[in-house]
């Protein structure tokens, strides 16, 4: 692993992003070259195998939660990039933003309890053949941390009808530990296209055994295979 | 003669909250020397060489007062406060915690719980701990206290001090309104009757800029940018200049200058104005157009509104007028310091509520306590661990006096053991102490009493386990209607943890638990030196075997002893049977096996 290539991952810093040295940290710690991009850029460097929006409170979330951030520069360039099938993913606020900025389905209301919850979920993967999913197993149940206020998605009947159909829906908690009231218990969500992938729950805080449950390397060392295949399969 | 406007300044200077005037005396009782400190008591915090080149600061700081009167801000600028301490230290947040003392769990404290929450998740500094209580003896007047940590190189301790004549005043951060005018003498030195008037004396938190505040600064000091940073907290500018032009240094102050959001603003309003979100750095001439650069990256206004003199005063101007003019040490080493007459009072403990046994997991799980990918062991029981670098790290803590407990001297020295047997159960070496005094008026005698024997029960705690007390506050007047709250001291701890993979989390099948009979420094010792030994160490602070093993029951996740007839006080600890026939302390009870 360590003589593998390491493809380029931006993980962009909105005004307000609170997860961006976690997730770096954690995308590096898995074979990816990760760094740091200000949301003020126009472009996103040349080499760019992936893009990460990382989790935390871009502008405050003082307005709707993500709905300044996806009107930052460098998003004309993030939705150009996923128009072209580059790998997205958006984590908790990032999520959040690939919703208003029309990436992914749905909309992210408050939690049902009304309160911030910060715990360990189960999550069940409903997917396992895509770019985000690729390391885990059928059926395969992870632990990993959700913190949000405003993790609770929702579709109106159509459009979840429509996303169970399409099978856009990866990512649930397990039956019964639904923490937010998500319709559905949907915890992540993926694009028609395969390549562009938002979830509430943090895998960047779940990579260190030290820190806790390593089921998060399952994602996102998924997302660093597919980058370093999407960076390296002509070289 | 001073003027209105110094007038203004010295009413808030010579304040409890911010001259310490009634508790200055009695502090120095405090044990503050050691060979890791490297900032003790007088700055915005202390901070210990915990090696590496790593030094660590910390604070603990009140805003009871303004929590009384609006909870939900006043708990958010509460955390916001003790943050800009820390940064004005030249560190990086790393974890809060937070003492809360209210009547019950009511709509109040859930207000304070999300206030603290609403800014601590936005700023993205985890929260860790710290403890909640309720009794009656705090319904009109809850305590909110809240301790920040942070980590900073030790080549880089910064001090609010202006130096180099000609050196540059920038204001940088939120502009500034009317609010908070008055809030460090209105609220916080005085009793809270007719609180609902004083409403306006809340500042209004701004986590989202306190985030920006929070990197601009960090910036500023991993770059060299400025020579000193001050944030400004309470009594607002008029605070935070007159600690920079203490000593020969002296400040010119143009308030015409200060960015304002609101109209019409009097100097007076504008020097002692407690908005939020605000720091002022010095910055030489040459490297302003650096700074302003930063700043406009983060969106944040920044404006140059003085310099650094050499006339050792605060002088202030407005259209080119002085408008004030007054000698720094006046306001700061000057404050006049009063001797208080104390008198004895005899103390009755009260029984605990119940309600202080039921699960406290719904308060900290509104709290992100994973940001920064440092938290080894979450908040739950006894102290967190937080890794530095490698597999070093800290344990932190945050304790007040046990429940009911009313003797002041035994509240003092209490609330210091549990802060340090927290951190030593969570696997660390208690390293350095920081504590909030919270007590009612002290112009009365029996308080005055209450606050001396409250110091001394920390000094003697503090010298037991040889370590120092390097930063605290003093909140005093917690009374409403002549009923002062109990004798209140919250201690933090931070102690080193020598590997973060070794440290006590959960107790597992087939342990043996037994109970430490015993208190104090000694058994402190005793259960850092032997941490690596136990799966779970857990404290009786509540007094109850019972009690202590339920809950170490509910954080292991599986079920273990239940005591029979045991007594605290003590320590439980859980360890392989095979270790536990070697553990060497005089008074041990065997609890039985998960």
């Amino acid at each position: 692993m360590s003589d593998a290539p390491k493809p380029a991952i931006s993980v962009v810093v909105f005004p307000g992003s609170n997860d961006d040295r976690d997730t770096e940290l954690s995308l590096n710690h898995l074979g990816a070259d990760a760094s740091r991009l200000w949301h003020g850029e126009e472009r996103l460097p040349a080499n760019t195998a992936a893009v990460v929006l990382p989790g935390g409170f871009s502008y405050g979330d003082y307005l709707r939660c993500g709905a300044i951030a996806r009107f930052s520069p460098v998003m004309r360039d993030v939705v150009r990039f996923a128009n072209e099938g580059g790998l997205v993913l958006g984590i908790c606020n990032g999520f959040q933003i690939l919703t208003e900025a029309g990436l992914l389905p749905g909309v992210l209301r408050q939690n049902s309890t009304l309160e911030f919850q910060c715990q360990d979920v189960s999550l069940v993967v409903e997917r396992t053949d895509t770019a985000f999913t690729s390391r885990c197993e059928p059926g395969d149940r992870l632990s990993i941390p959700v913190k949000n206020g405003e993790g609770c998605w929702f579709a109106d009947p159509e459009l979840l009808a429509e996303a169970e159909a399409e099978g856009l829906i990866a990512l649930r908690y397990a039956p019964g530990t639904n923490p937010n009231g998500a319709i559905a218990d949907v915890a992540g969500v993926i694009s028609a296209g395969g390549n562009v992938f938002g979830l509430m729950p943090h895998p960047e805080h779940a990579v260190d055994p030290v820190l806790g449950s390593t089921d998060g390397a399952k994602i996102l060392g998924s997302l660093v295979d597919a980058a370093r295949s999407a960076a390296f399969a002509t070289a | 003669m001073p003027n209105d406007f110094e007038l203004a300044v010295f009413s808030l200077l010579w304040s409890e909250h911010c001259g310490y005037k009634h508790s200055a005396p009695l502090l120095r009782r405090l044990p503050t020397a050691g060979e890791r400190v490297l900032q003790g008591p007088g700055e915005n915090a202390g901070v210990i060489d915990v090696g590496g080149g790593l030094a660590v600061a910390f604070k603990v700081e009140s805003h009871n007062h303004p929590s009384a009167v609006e909870p939900f801000q006043g708990a958010a600028t509460g955390v916001g406060g003790i943050l800009r301490d820390i940064v004005a230290m030249g560190a990086r947040p790393i974890a809060l915690l937070d003492g809360l003392r209210f009547g019950q769990p009511d709509w109040h404290f859930k207000r304070a719980v999300a206030g603290i929450g609403h800014y601590g998740n936005c700023v993205g500094v985890p929260n860790v701990g710290g403890e909640t209580v309720f009794d009656p003896a705090y319904a009109k007047n809850p305590l909110v206290n809240a301790m920040c940590v942070g980590l900073l190189p030790v080549e880089r301790v910064l001090k609010a001090k202006a130096t180099g004549t000609g050196n540059l005043l920038v204001l940088y951060g939120a502009t500034t309104g009317r609010d908070g005018i008055g809030g460090a003498s209105v609220l916080a030195s005085q009793d809270l009757a007719g609180s609902d008037d004083k409403r306006p004396s809340v500042q209004i938190g701004d986590p989202f800029r306190g985030k920006a505040l929070i990197e601009v600064s960090q910036e500023l000091v991993e770059s060299d940018l400025c020579l000193g940073l001050q944030d400004c907290g309470a009594a607002g500018l008029a605070s935070s200049l007159a600690e920079m032009a203490r000593g020969d240094a002296g400040v010119d102050l143009h308030l015409d200058r200060v960015p304002l959001r609101e109209s019409n603003m009097e100097p007076w309003e504008i020097m002692i104005s407690e908005s939020q979100e605000r720091m002022v750095a010095v910055v030489a001439p040459e490297r302003l157009a650096e700074v302003r650069e930063v700043c406009e990256r983060w969106e944040l206004p920044c404006t140059v509104i003085g310099e650094v003199a050499n006339h050792g005063e605060l002088r202030c101007y407005f259209g080119g007028e002085i408008v004030g003019q007054i000698p720094a040490e006046l306001l700061t080493d000057e404050c006049p310091r009063y001797e208080l007459p104390q008198e004895e009072r005899p103390t009755t403990n009260t029984a605990m509520e119940q309600v202080n046994a039921e699960p406290k997991t719904w308060i900290f799980q509104q709290y992100d306590q994973l940001v920064g990918s440092r938290t080894v062991r979450r908040p739950g029981l006894d102290g967190a661990v937080l890794r530095l670098d490698g597999t070093r790290g800290i344990a932190v803590s945050l304790d007040g006096p046990p429940v009911g407990e009313r003797d002041p001297f035994r509240a003092g020295w209490s609330a210091t053991m549990e802060a340090a047997m927290n951190v030593a159960c969570a696997g660390g070496e208690p390293a350095a102490l920081t504590d909030g005094l919270n007590y009612g008026n002290p112009e009365r005698p029996e308080i005055a009493w209450e606050i001396a024997r409250g110091i001394d029960g920390i000094a003697a705690a503090a010298n037991e386990l040889g370590i120092p007390v390097v930063s605290g506050n003093v909140s005093l007047y917690n009374e409403t209607g002549g009923s002062p709250i109990p004798p209140t001291p919250f201690v933090g701890c931070v102690g080193l943890v020598p590997d973060v993979t070794r440290v006590p989390s959960r107790w597992r099948g087939g342990d043996t638990v037994l109970l430490l009979h015993g208190e104090g420094a000694e058994l402190v010792r005793f259960v850092w030196q032997n941490a690596h030994r136990f799966s779970l160490a857990h404290d009786i602070s509540k007094g109850s075997v019972e009690l202590a093993l339920h809950e170490a029951a509910e954080w292991s996740g599986i079920a273990g002893p239940t005591a029979a007839g045991a007594n605290g006080p003590g320590v439980i600890v859980a360890l392989a049977p095979a270790d536990a026939a070697s553990l060497d302390w005089p008074t041990i009870t065997e609890l039985g096996t998960v």
